[in-house]
């Protein structure tokens, strides 16, 4: 032990022996590490369900696009067979009145080996369809942009031909659009609810914390740290918490999403994936759901330092001189 | 509302002034230190700090006010998870200094009062003694202009003891007004200083 004077003379040599790493970077209050493993692991889960529930959103939004691109892009004839009418004779004509339809890009008579084969699933192979009364179609591709004067084509298509219905999707795109936006519409309303039970979960884990840490907050208080000084070390504690645990549920739901992708193009070939491919497209998200898995883990961590600002603040203020 | 702890006290303490703070166990000298520090508030009465009635100050000028007092708490109050040296850097951190800048200055310290070997150890493994320095250490890092210490000298031999005393005396000299809580009549022979004594919640002052 030296005295002052000593310790000065002796403080040129004794600085240089100095060891660089004499503070670790350890936070001021202290880390309850199964409370904080506990709180990131809720925080993952609640990240990865968020996630999902985005990518889900997504993938309806993107799947109606192509659904409503492609039904509304197309139009049927349908001619009911009617045996008093030459039904090769009744395609002819409509073909022709579509064809001289202004807006229309092309027109195809289904073949009826082609129409009969649509029904193979429904009623098996080896059956001699000739006898049954098959309606027929014509398909009409739209030019894009001008829409044809309909209700003319309706018209005289009950006029010229009485066996026929135009059929122009409508009915199927409003079903199609309802369905998914409230398939978007739930899956935003799970985001929003996952992310408040984020925002409730980090609020109460900062408050255990505050409790835990309340001598160790009058200590800081008692040596001059100010409320604002306080509450980034709680804070900066809960963003790498909320960022860590954020970013293990985003993984996993890209993950997962991605392992989804893969094994839906690898069933493709099979009867379950085409119907499956016919629903959703191709099972992808594409980029915009990347970025909204990402957005959902960055907003997680985001709300897990605001919450926790938030509450220390607020205990903070509770905790002030005099409620001591 | 419990009983009152302490009535009827009116006194104060000049600017580079040394006294002890006396009395019988529960005679009210923390909760007079805590009066002081602004961890408490009196349900009645003034207490003036810096020539401000501290009932009116707001949040940012109690923190200035802290960072102007240096405090030995009889329990020490050391933060368990950080090691010596950083419990006595802690006032110079929360000022949002930069570590190289105050180095130095604290190991320095930590050497004088005899913890050099023990800087990197945590409190948990420190002796009573040990951690009553880190505690001084801490209060006096950020060269306070006034001091508080809650029997200081209640866990060190009376060597070290003395040298603590000698310490709290060459701050006093060097501009910071001193208040030593304690019952250790020995320690107040050693040097004679004006004695608050606290009994049965009043306050009475020997010269």
């Amino acid at each position: 032990m030296s005295t002052s004077e000593s310790g000065s003379r002796e403080y040129e040599p004794q600085e240089r022996a100095l060891p660089s790493n004499l503070r670790r970077e350890q936070p001021l209050v202290p880390v309850d590490s199964v409370a904080g493993r506990a709180l990131m692991a809720v925080i993952a889960i609640l990240t990865f369900l968020a996630a999902l529930s985005a990518g889900a959103a997504v993938l309806a939004a993107r799947a109606s696009e192509q659904w409503r691109g492609a039904v509304a892009n197309e139009m049927t004839i349908q001619i009911r067979p009617d045996s008093r009418r030459d039904i090769e004779a009744d395609i002819g004509r409509a073909v022709a009145m579509a064809q001289a339809t202004q807006g229309i890009e092309s027109v195809r008579a289904v073949p009826r080996a082609e129409s009969d084969k649509l029904l193979e699933p429904w009623l098996g192979t080896g059956l001699d369809l000739i006898e049954l009364p098959v309606p027929r179609l014509i398909v009409l591709r739209l030019k894009s942009g001008s829409g044809p004067d309909l209700a003319a084509l309706g018209a005289a298509l009950r006029r010229e031909v009485p066996t026929a219905i135009l059929d122009d999707h409508r009915l199927w795109v409003r079903r199609l659009s309802t369905m998914a936006s409230t398939i978007i519409l739930s899956g935003t309303a799970i985001v929003l609810l996952v992310l408040a039970a984020a925002a409730l979960a980090v609020a109460f884990a900062t408050r255990g914390a505050m409790a835990g840490s309340r001598d160790s907050v009058e200590v800081l208080h008692l040596v001059g740290a100010d409320d604002a000084f306080i509450a980034r070390e709680f804070q900066s504690r809960f963003v790498r918490l909320g960022l860590r645990g954020g970013a293990i549920g985003g993984l996993a739901a890209i993950v997962v999403i991605a392992a989804l992708g893969f094994l839906s193009s690898r069933w493709s070939a099979a009867p379950e994936g085409e119907q499956l491919q016919a629903m959703f497209g191709a099972f992808e998200i594409g980029w915009s759901g990347y970025v909204a898995v990402v957005l959902v883990a960055m907003v997680v961590a985001a709300i897990s330092g605001l919450v926790s600002r938030f509450t220390v603040r607020h205990h903070l203020r509770v905790l002030a001189w005099g409620a001591a | 509302m419990g009983p009152e702890v302490l009535k009827d006290i009116n006194f104060s303490i000049a600017p580079r002034s040394f006294q002890y703070l006396t009395g019988p166990s529960g005679a009210g000298k923390t909760t007079l230190m805590r009066l002081i520090l602004m961890a408490l508030k009196p349900t009645r009465g003034l207490v003036n700090l810096f020539g401000q009635d501290v009932s009116r100050l707001d949040a940012a000028t109690l923190t200035a006010f802290r960072r102007r007092m240096g405090v030995v708490f009889q329990d020490f109050r050391l933060l368990d998870h950080l090691t010596v040296y950083e419990n006595v850097s802690l006032p110079l951190r929360v000022l949002g200094k930069e570590e190289t800048s105050y180095r130095a200055e604290v190991v320095e310290l930590l050497r004088w009062v005899g913890l050099g070997e023990r800087m990197h150890a945590v409190p948990p493994v420190l002796s009573g003694g040990e951690k009553q320095r880190a505690a001084i250490a801490r209060a006096l890092i950020g060269r306070p202009e006034l001091l508080l210490a809650d029997e200081p000298t209640g866990n060190v031999d009376p060597g070290l003891g003395r040298r603590l005393l000698r310490l709290f005396m060459e701050l006093q000299s060097l501009g910071t007004a001193v208040i030593i809580a304690t019952h250790d009549l020995g320690l107040m022979e050693l040097y004679d200083a004006p004695r608050l004594v606290l009994a049965d919640g009043h306050l009475h002052v020997d010269s």
